[in-house]
């Protein structure tokens, strides 16, 4: 008699569709809707200085410690531009590229990383949660929100987003089996950038790859080159139908790369070796979608130079903004930090705002 | 059967094939059908909560009446039932979330502390996570280890939440019918002790029931017992013993809700009886009874005529069931002292 023990297979190939030169492979049969990339490229442009500039705000002390994206922009762009607005949008919280395109302002984005709450104030009616900082923690919110909707007879989608670290978090794995289970049209979306802070991504798990997770609770899965805008952006929009029409979760493992700190209170040559990073500064998204756009004559240096500067006088008006708002906030009443803890305020939280009032205006005297 | 119980609201004990009134069990089952008869929005999510009607029948034929999309039966996972549970809150529906018990419920924790207390804060008013998670706890009905504890001052110590423990079947009734309603995460921990012990007429509309608000159960002068959950029938017990032995009668109260915890009510009653014992189930240390007579301090320390008394859990474990009564407070610790601190 022979005992089979089943080796874990399945060996999943990279989708892509763009190669590092820009020049588009077989397999994309059809000519990308050049608009829409041009759209996308601007989007990634806008978050590569955005980041830029929050890191050197943030190294003079006027901005607190943030996620840098950095090298995730195609992965990010060409996920979320595939749903809309009646879809949800549920981060993790390095995804500023793709809330910038959800509409999240700039403005805001500079008030809370310089450390106000008000920075994260949430409209009613988005559908975008703001980012969740415990690793994996957002993903079963993505499942409940997906359920909801659905027994509102929605036919909302969730896209929801994580990294190569939360693949070992309980959480991801009873979401996805939740997902699963439920029926619940929720696309995972994990950004494999290599790293969890320091550990690396063979370390993170004995799995050959992270989407044959999602085989384990019935789950379709696929790999995708996340440095290349359009292959992220077929995978996804393909999952987002499959949700949206089949009621069906799915995940998709976007291979990509960290090229910055994990966190602005990281300090990556203690762990990763420069080469690595100039290995993947190769891979440049943002140079790949440019190098397409030029072979296709849409854009040239010049029109670079202009969206580029164009880019940084957005930045420069949302920075001059953010700081008039930040004195307003720094001469307003301190006793906002007993806000929104509940709807309503217990008389215990009235009670200690009052005392905080009487100490205030000692301190002032 | 005790007299101040039934002449306070406490109801009476089951006896023999009597079926009078409604166990605590029916009465969290009807408020359950009720809220969800009335407001579509509700749903049931759990392990087990579905065709089995939960392992303690609180969720009995609910499944039958509003399907399985409504009554959900989850994958065995605290975490997700939780964290699920926010998703449903933030899109529209009212979760009420059953952690098996309390025991598992840590591994909730994390979607409860770092979620579903938060996101209103978080998001400045814009999101609210209206849902509540009920749990089964404390001791007394001979169960497994991680059965029987009481953790209340886990939840009461996390801003954003609230968290209630009702008595009775009347006050269940009353009390979850108030929690679904609440816009804010409520935990709300249902002393198991107490699920078939006594049964209770309910009203046909639930009672007034405002979270954040103590109940007296009995008006007295000599002293102040403030007790919850399944220490209140003990309570009742030693204050009726007290009244016919030493002709003391005790104001006892039910503090119902554990967090936003009613100070005011705690003083009001310090201050005019000027003696204070608190009985709880839970470890002595750092735990709710340390809140409670820290709030009479604050409010009523002029009035106290003896130094403020706990009768508590030990700071042990939960025995396993042979010695669980050893562990528990009983009627005649806290029959001692009482009389320990009239004599100050």
């Amino acid at each position: 008699m022979t005992i089979l023990l089943a080796e874990p297979d399945p060996a999943f190939e990279p989708f892509r569709l763009l190669d590092r030169d820009g020049s588009l492979r077989d397999e994309a049969a059809v000519e990308p809707d050049i608009a829409m990339v041009e759209e996308m490229h601007e989007a990634m442009l806008r978050a590569r200085r955005v980041d830029e500039r929050l890191l050197s705000l943030q190294r003079r002390g006027d901005l607190g410690t943030f996620a840098p994206v950095k090298g995730q922009e195609a992965a990010q762009i060409g996920s979320i531009s595939c749903i809309g607005d009646e879809d949800w949008f549920v981060p993790s919280f390095r995804e500023m590229a793709a809330a910038l395109w959800r509409g999240q302002s700039l403005v805001d984005l500079l008030v809370a990383t310089a450390g106000w709450n008000e920075g994260l104030a949430t409209r009613q009616d988005a559908r975008n949660l703001p980012p969740a900082i415990p690793v994996a923690s957002q993903l079963p919110h993505a499942v409940g929100i997906a359920h909801a909707g659905r027994l509102r007879g929605e036919e909302s989608v969730v896209l929801t987003y994580f990294g190569d670290g939360a693949t070992s978090e309980g959480d991801f794995h009873e979401a996805l089996n939740f997902a699963s289970v439920l029926n619940a049209p929720v696309v995972f979306f994990c950004q494999n950038n290599g790293w969890a802070i320091s550990t690396p991504r063979a370390r993170q798990t004995g799995s050959r790859t992270l989407c044959q997770k999602a085989h384990a609770y019935g789950i379709s899965a696929a790999q995708v080159d996340g440095n290349d805008l359009l292959a992220v952006r077929a995978v996804t929009r393909e999952a987002v139908r499959r949700a949206r029409e089949e009621g069906r979760p799915s995940m998709i493992e976007a291979l990509t790369y960290r090229m910055e700190v994990h966190t602005t209170a990281d300090d990556p040559t203690r762990y990763r070796d420069d080469d690595e990073v100039e290995k993947w500064r190769a891979r440049d998204p943002i140079n790949r979608v440019q190098a397409l756009l030029k072979a296709r004559d849409q854009i040239d240096d010049e029109m670079i130079a202009a969206l580029e500067s164009q880019i940084e006088d957005e930045i420069n008006k949302a920075w001059d903004d953010a700081k008039e708002q930040i004195r307003e906030l720094e001469d307003g009443v301190p006793d906002a930090i007993f806000d929104h803890v509940f709807r309503e305020p217990t008389a215990e939280l009235d009670r200690q705002r009052d005392l905080f009032a009487k100490l205030e205006r000692r301190d002032d005297g | 059967m005790n007299d101040a119980a039934d002449k306070n609201g406490m109801g009476r004990e089951s006896a023999g094939n009597e079926r009078h009134g409604k166990t605590m069990v029916e009465a969290i089952n009807r408020a359950l059908r009720e809220v969800m008869e009335e407001d579509e929005r509700v749903v049931v999510i759990g392990q087990d909560v579905g065709v089995d009607g939960g392992v303690f029948r609180v969720t009995d034929g609910l499944i039958d009446e509003f399907g399985s999309d409504r009554v959900i039966d989850s994958p065995l996972a605290e975490s997700a039932i939780a964290g699920v549970s926010i998703g449903m809150a933030l899109n529209g529906l009212r979760p009420v979330a059953e952690m098996q018990f309390s025991g598992f419920s840590y591994l909730a924790f994390a979607q409860v502390e770092g979620h579903a207390a938060r996101l209103r804060w978080r998001s400045r008013g814009g999101l609210g996570v209206p849902m509540v998670v009920r749990m089964p706890y404390g001791a007394g009905v001979r169960a497994l280890e991680h059965h029987s504890e009481s953790r209340e001052a886990f939840y009461g110590h996390v801003p954003g939440l609230k968290t209630v423990i009702p008595a009775s079947p009347r006050r269940a009734h009353a009390l979850l019918h108030a929690a679904i309603r609440d816009p804010d995460p409520v935990i709300f921990m249902e002393p198991k002790a107490l699920y078939r012990s006594f049964r209770e007429d309910l009203p046909e509309a639930p009672d007034e029931a405002e979270i954040g608000r103590a109940r007296i159960v009995q008006q007295g002068e000599a002293l102040t017992i403030i007790a919850w959950g399944a220490m209140l029938r003990p309570v009742l017990k030693a204050a009726a013993r007290l009244a016919e032995e030493a002709g003391e009668v005790a104001e006892v109260i039910d503090l119902e809700t554990i967090a936003p915890i009613d100070a005011p009510a705690i003083a009001d009653s310090v201050s005019r009886t000027g003696r204070l014992l608190i009985v709880t189930e839970a470890p002595l240390s750092y735990g709710p009874a340390g809140e409670v007579a820290m709030r009479a301090i604050e409010g009523a320390f002029f009035s106290l005529r003896a130094p403020i008394c706990r009768v508590t859990g030990w700071d042990t474990h939960v025995p396993f069931f042979a010695r669980e009564q050893s562990y528990l407070p009983s009627p005649q610790r806290i029959f001692d002292a009482a009389r320990e601190l009239l004599k100050h």
